[in-house]
């Protein structure tokens, strides 16, 4: 592979989130490097979404902070998170359902776009150029993905693995440094899931975006990730490369000794 | 003194009445997270129906007794207000399972706009009176504690117990009966209601229902008073405010803001209406549930909205 | 067999993004607003004129900015008929309190002003959504009934509210005939639909979208919920409130508070739910159905009435009239959400593939 792994970029410190005193995490710390791919692993109900949640600024935990490439945060917003690069695909699909594949992958690009309302409106040069400049990064997307014979299409009216897709296209339009994808294998068939993983292994590859992941099949995650950690009710049990974590005892009993 | 008392007390009368039309927008929201703008339209609906029979009734069946007809004028329009609940839960409700609130709210619209031109077509749209023999005379009160007294009517007086009474017998009726401990669980959790086996689409049923009685109450309190007529339809615009204030999921919380807003409407008319050039009574209520909006969206005792993703 | 848009082949993304892609409705648009603009001054009476189109027109205008909002950025709002009244009355103020005011400018001015209001009607929508928003647009609703009645600066000092205007002139162009009043009027709409169709396939159209199809989303994808739907609230209670302007000036030419009570508001809604949420065209259907609908009964009721020997009132008509609106709304939304602008395009559809449908 034609990457190498870098410093840390992402660093979370003692991160602790609870829902009206229900713990959904406690006092987890971990941190991600430049062009890794990094796993979270768990049963259900572990904290894995929830962990996602906190790194994006969807959650706000009570204690803890993360540190991106140096930067404290003690909370982060979800605008702010784009801001600073960190994009992310959604557990359960939350593409926007009213509009054509084409315009929810354009949506990712909305930080990029700098013309605003009035030249719009009026269609005045800058806003028409940054439109079609933009487009054709789309397409780019729309022809990494293969999804090319539906960019047209309401997604509302595609199946299930296309709109996986989709999610990650509109994630990957933000040209993100970080990558949070929750679940992106979820549901598919077995050639859906080798698709997916090709793209996840070239989007990190190609273009060196670090990648955060959760996943629950485990033959997946051993094979693409460099490094694993794990969560058990809210508390991390386990971190290492898939060969460590596979040996540890604490995760083979919560979890690999489970039916997964 | 006496006066701000009476301005009070005029306040706490109007106030009643939003609390009854809140208490059914409360209901319907509690049991099926529809917000019911068409509870006005079915004040008037019943209202209509119950001014119309008790006219009618006397005209058909040569029935002599006033109390009689009004009886059973009625139980008439009880019957009536059920077979709407029954119309809306088979025709509109059950084939929007599932929708966005605004998209219920809108639907409640056109069932408002229904009933209004139904009732007007069918029962007339003059104002008619309704007469189930309240007394109209005034009576003095306090005048041994302070110079004067306040002057009250009776007519008031008997609405606010005849309010209270209805309140006391709704909540009778869901912490004893099996049907209230069902409507209970379904506002708790309706998933959780289903799976044990409680039939929503006769939950919904049920309290439209009710509802539908207590929008017959409001609809007589305020006929007998004012006349029944168009206007009425307008009184869920007013009573709308008491339930962001009161908060959408409480009970207590519709009868404490109605009492509150009614009350503030007048006390603000009378003292601070001269300043503005008077007519505060339109907007006094909705500035009041938009402060609310902005600082506690879930009213005085409604519980926390909180949004999961 | 004619409308077809095989062989029609994209070369550049350009071509593609066109506003109307497909030959034969860029054909059709234009052949409409030719006919509107050249042959229907010839051909329809000053009734049709100042009865039924310049009131469409004017309409049709207050509910696309209505659409912009509820249809395309998902923020519902029964207060339009306030914004209505800012824009006329803020119009009228403009008009006649400032020297030599060109009509144009006092009309953009209105409109202006209620975009200012509708800003500010528009941050309880960042904490609340649903019916606590209605309730907060109701809130504009009452208030601008309320001091446009009983605040007297703004009606110049007229007892009862009532305000009027005339001597209107659009550079050089004396607006006096109903001939001018509908062509001032199809101007107007023409620009505004344009715009409102280029901002709607623009990045801020699809910021709206976002934001109504899923708004957690949006904001993790770096879109400002509060840009979003400020702008949204701003730029629907301009269009709205230029059309107030217009009704007020152009339609009216003298009124009083109650042309926007809360009624309208309401009206304006339902055109939208009727014609179709988040669509340009749907808007007009709305429109229009609207304000042909009481004539149409007007017409037909007593006629039916007649048949079966029975006197039908202006009365009757007003209540059936309420009816229909009612059950078309819950029609709608239960069975085309997208309204009759979905209807049509499904006729588009059908019309594409025939005859031969397979």
């Amino acid at each position: 592979m034609g990457r190498t792994i870098g410093e840390v970029v992402l660093d979370l410190n003692n991160v602790s989130l609870s829902f009206g005193g229900v713990k959904a995490l406690s006092d987890i710390s971990f941190d991600v490097r430049e062009h890794e791919v990094r796993a979270i692993i768990g049963p259900n109900g572990a904290g894995k979404s929830s962990m996602l949640n906190v790194i994006n600024g969807v959650y706000r935990p009570q204690e803890g902070e993360i540190v991106l490439r140096g930067e404290h945060f003690s909370r982060m917003s979800p605008y702010k998170a784009a801001q600073s690069g960190i994009a992310r695909t959604f557990q359960h699909i939350a593409l926007f359902k009213g509009m054509s594949v084409l315009d929810n992958i354009m949506t990712g690009r909305t930080l990029k776009m700098k013309s605003n309302l009035v030249q719009q409106a009026f269609r005045l040069g800058p806003a028409w150029r940054e439109e079609l400049e933009h487009r054709a990064k789309v397409e780019e997307i729309i022809d990494f993905l293969e999804i090319q014979h539906i960019r047209k299409t309401p997604v509302g009216r595609l199946p299930y693995g296309l709109q996986k897709r989709v999610d990650l296209g509109r994630a990957l339009a933000m040209e993100p440094q970080i990558l949070l994808l929750d679940e992106p294998m979820a549901g598919m068939n077995v050639e859906e899931k080798q698709d997916m993983s090709r793209f996840i292994l070239d989007v990190n590859d190609q273009l060196g975006t670090t990648i955060v992941l959760i996943e629950h099949d485990m033959g997946v995650v051993m094979d693409i990730s460099d490094r694993v950690v794990v969560l058990d009710y809210g508390k991390k049990i386990g971190d290492g490369t898939p060969d460590e974590v596979r040996s540890n005892e604490e995760v083979i009993s919560a979890y690999l000794g489970a039916s997964h | 003194m006496s006066f701000f008392l009476e301005t009070l007390i005029g306040g706490l009368m109007a106030g009643m009445l939003y609390s009854l039309v809140a208490l059914g927008f409360v209901l319907i929201f509690k049991a099926s997270g529809v917000f019911n703008f068409a509870q006005g339209a079915m004040v008037l609906f019943a209202a209509l129906a119950m001014a119309r029979f008790a006219e009618w009734l006397p005209a058909w069946t040569g029935i002599g007794n006033p109390v009689l007809a009004n009886v059973m004028a009625f139980i008439i329009s009880v019957a009536i207000m059920f077979a709407v609940a029954w119309l809306v839960e088979r025709l509109v409700l059950r084939h929007l399972v599932n929708q966005e609130g605004a998209t219920l709210l809108m639907a409640t619209l056109g069932i408002a706009y229904f009933l209004e031109g139904v009732g007007q077509t069918v029962f007339g749209s003059d104002i008619y009176k309704i007469d189930v023999g309240m007394p109209k005379d005034p009576v003095m009160m306090l005048e041994s504690v302070f110079e004067g007294g306040i002057l009250i009517n009776k007519e008031d007086f008997i609405a606010a117990l005849i309010a209270a009474a209805l309140v006391g017998a709704l909540a009778l009726f869901f912490q004893k009966t099996p049907t209230g401990r069902a409507l209970r669980a379904v506002a708790d959790d309706h998933q959780a209601a289903q799976s044990i086996g409680i039939p929503l689409n006769r939950i919904w049923v049920i309290v439209w229902c009710v509802a539908g009685i207590t929008a017959l109450v409001a609809g007589i309190i305020w006929g007998s008073k004012l006349g029944v007529q168009f206007s009425l339809a307008t009184v869920a615009l007013r009573a709308l405010p008491v339930v962001i204030l009161g908060g959408l999921t409480s009970v207590p919380g519709a009868i404490i803001g109605g009492l509150i807003i009614g009350v503030g409407e007048k006390l603000s008319e009378v003292y601070l209406g001269p300043m503005v050039g008077g007519g505060i009574e339109i907007w006094f209520a909705y500035v009041l549930a938009l402060v609310f909006l902005l600082f506690r969206p879930q009213g005085l005792f409604g519980e926390k909205i909180i949004d999961r993703v | 067999m004619l409308y077809r848009e095989n062989g029609q082949f994209k070369s550049s993304y350009a071509a593609d993004q066109q506003i109307f892609p497909i030959v034969q409705d860029r054909w059709a648009i234009l052949g409409i607003v030719a006919f509107a603009f050249a042959a229907v001054p010839l051909l329809a009476n000053e009734y049709l004129l100042s009865a039924i189109l310049v009131p469409f027109l004017i309409l049709a205008l207050a509910a696309l900015g209505v659409n912009l909002l509820v249809g395309y950025c998902g923020q519902i709002t029964l207060g339009a008929g306030a914004f209505m009244a800012v824009g006329a009355y803020a119009a009228y103020n403009f008009f006649i309190r400032v020297d030599g005011m060109p009509l144009l400018a006092a009309l953009l001015l209105g409109g202006l002003t209620a975009a200012a209001v509708g800003i500010v009607f528009g941050v309880p929508s960042l904490r609340v959504r649903g019916l606590y928003l209605a309730v907060a647009t109701l809130a504009a609703q009452f208030l601008a009934d309320w001091a446009f009645l009983r605040i007297k600066w703004f009606t110049n000092d007229s007892p009862s509210g009532s305000v009027s205007v005339a001597n209107l002139h659009v550079l050089g162009w004396k607006i006096d005939s109903p001939v001018d009043r509908y062509l001032l009027c199809l101007a107007v709409l023409v620009v505004f639909a344009l715009l409102a169709k280029n901002m709607v396939r623009s990045a801020i159209g699809r910021q709206w979208m976002a934001i109504r199809d899923m708004d957690v989303a949006a904001e993790v994808i770096g879109i400002r919920p509060m840009f979003a739907k400020l702008s949204a609230f701003a730029v629907s209670s301009f269009i709205v409130g230029v059309a107030g302007a217009l009704w007020g000036f152009i339609h009216l030419s003298s009124w009083e508070p109650a042309a926007f009570s809360v009624d309208r508001s309401f009206q304006l809604l339902f055109m939208v739910i009727i014609g179709g949420m988040g669509s340009i065209m749907g808007s007009f259907f709305g429109a229009a159905f609207i304000v042909v609908l009481p004539i149409f009964l007007n017409q037909f009721l007593p006629w039916l009435g007649g048949l079966v020997g029975l006197a039908v009132s202006t009365a009757t008509v007003s209540h059936a009239e309420f009816m229909i609106f009612g059950v078309l709304i819950v029609f709608f939304l239960i069975v085309e959400p997208h309204g009759l602008a979905r209807l049509w395009s499904i006729g588009k559809e059908k019309l594409r593939l025939w005859p031969f449908p397979h």
